[in-house]
């Protein structure tokens, strides 16, 4: 399964993909992250596990600078991103947060897609408004990436005439569409009906085999076990524990990871 | 007693009410047209991420909104000449107060569209990398505008009838030349009544023609 190297183990003289370190986000007087070093290795998958408020979310969110980081240190490609304020606090200017949003895509839990643009343009809109790409070719490369999630006889309906599972696929596509490195799920299936679940996660393993650095924060733990190369356990915004899958869900160590892992799947049968 | 209604005088002089109510709508028109730019500008410095616009724009949105208009036409008319040495005729005074203050108003039904729009729009514009400017004109305004549709229609229905204010400016507008005929003619019941159907005619054939509007973009929004 893991036919890529997880980064800790990566040669020395390996550049990670992203290398975060010491990162904290405090709201206020609220740390909810409290220090967290990662390096992902280029085709790395990562999910993230945790329970409610272990600050999932907001990792994700400051990878991309969608939160600015309170501390710490944000590199892709080795090349830092921000500069650090006074506070410590990072702070990135408009132009580069445009270029790290083309290289980090993230696909949300509610789609978001714009509802008065059709499907095609919603994964159009990036290419042409952010990186000026012709409209012909940016429509050639949309069609392509529709095809991709099994989504081109969708082109021009309106995203409300979608279900949630062929509208998550569009999400998928918009992001794929900015042709970023790194791709940033934060629970993309937790909105939809169980019977839609299905078609999203096999969109996102096709991602899988294409050697994509993906980051996924999920709570189908079945789905981490055969997406990941490396899993996280979050507790109180820091990494409790991670391994690869059979470590981290199959004979976890730490006590709070077994816990949590008892409580997801005490109705399995 | 008993009034008798006697008519004649307006039919005679129908001429000059339709000249007054021809300029009503112009400066109506003129002033919801610039209105509306002054608004949007104010809105999008009242939302904008830096405090030297915010807090200008929301200065001029509440002192406009908390002020009675014919205070600025008399503003505008009398005051800037003294203060200034420009001095405005009195089509360019009453469509100055109006602009500006239906201006304001425009500007909060424009802001509270926009915030409208779910914070998730936002998101996912910021997330592919798009500016604030770029947000804005692509994800935000398109969709808040539909929204902002019957508010627009409610304020600028509002000017229209403030526009009775320029009145005072002697600006010949449909209250004023009402003004003039009711003391030539001695009958300003029957004037005045006539006026007010003028008026009502006017808007109501407007909102009509807006519902009609708003029906199709319904229809549109829900394809
Ligand atoms: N914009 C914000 N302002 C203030 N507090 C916030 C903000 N975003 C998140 N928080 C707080 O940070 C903490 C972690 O939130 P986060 O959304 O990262 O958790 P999560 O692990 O993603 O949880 P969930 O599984 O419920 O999605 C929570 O206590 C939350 O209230
Ligand atoms: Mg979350």
């Amino acid at each position: 399964m893991a036919n890529v190297l997880p980064a800790d183990v990566l040669p020395a003289d390996a550049t990670p993909v992203l290398a975060v370190e010491g990162l904290r986000k405090s709201f206020g007087t609220n740390e909810v992250l409290k220090g967290i070093d990662l390096k992902v290795g280029a085709g790395e998958r990562i999910a993230i596990l945790g329970s409610s408020g272990s600050g999932k979310s907001t990792f994700l969110r400051c990878i991309n600078f969608m939160e600015t980081p309170s501390a710490g240190r944000i590199a892709l490609d080795g090349t830092p991103i921000g500069t650090e304020g006074r506070n410590g606090a990072l702070t990135a200017k408009s132009g580069e947060l445009r270029r790290l949003r083309t290289r980090v895509g993230m696909i949300f839990q509610q789609f978001n897609l714009f509802p008065h643009m059709s499907v095609l343009e919603n994964v159009m809109e990036g290419p042409v408004t952010v990186k000026g790409l012709p409209k012909a070719e940016a429509r050639a490369k949309a069609q392509d990436y529709l095809k991709r999630v099994g989504l081109a006889e969708k082109a021009d309906q309106y995203p409300q005439r979608l279900s949630g599972g062929q509208q998550q696929r569009v999400a998928i596509a918009r992001a794929l569409a900015m042709e970023p490195e790194i791709l940033l799920f934060d629970e993309p299936t937790s909105s939809l009906d169980p019977e839609l679940v299905g078609e999203v996660l096999d969109v996102i393993l096709g991602l899988s085999r294409e050697g994509r650095t993906m980051l996924l924060v999920t709570h189908e733990l079945g789905f981490a076990y055969h997406f990941a190369t490396r899993v996280l356990f979050l507790h109180e915004g820091r990494i409790h524990e991670q391994g690869t899958p059979d470590e981290v869900l199959k004979n976890p160590r730490e006590e709070r990871t077994q816990a949590f892992l008892h409580r997801f799947s005490a109705f399995h049968f | 007693m008993q009034y008798v209604w006697d008519f004649r005088p307006v039919w005679l002089n129908f001429g000059v009410l339709l000249e007054g109510l021809v300029n009503t709508l112009k400066l109506s028109g003129f002033s919801i047209g610039l209105g509306l730019v002054i608004g949007l500008v104010l809105a999008m410095g009242r939302l904008a991420p830096t405090r030297f616009l915010s807090i200008p724009a929301t200065a001029i949105i509440e002192f406009y909104r908390n002020t009675p208009p014919l205070v600025h036409f008399f503003w505008y008319f009398y005051g800037l000449p003294i203060l200034t040495g420009i001095s405005l005729t009195p089509f360019a005074a009453a469509a100055a107060a109006l602009s500006v203050q239906s201006g304001a108003f425009f500007a909060e039904v424009f802001r509270g569209g926009i915030v409208s729009v779910e914070r998730g729009q936002w998101e996912a514009g910021r997330a592919i990398g798009m500016g604030h400017a770029q947000l804005m004109r692509r994800v935000i305004l398109p969709q808040a505008f539909r929204r902002m549709i019957p508010p627009l229609m409610e304020r600028s229905f509002e000017l229209v009838k403030t526009t009775s204010l320029a009145a005072t400016l002697t600006y010949g507008e449909l209250v004023y030349k009402a003004m003039v005929l009711a003391t030539q003619t001695y009958r300003p019941m029957e004037i005045y009544s006539t006026v007010a159907v003028m008026f009502f005619t006017v808007l109501f054939l407007a909102s009509l023609g807006m519902r009609a509007v708003e029906h199709r973009l319904a229809r549109r929004a829900a394809r």
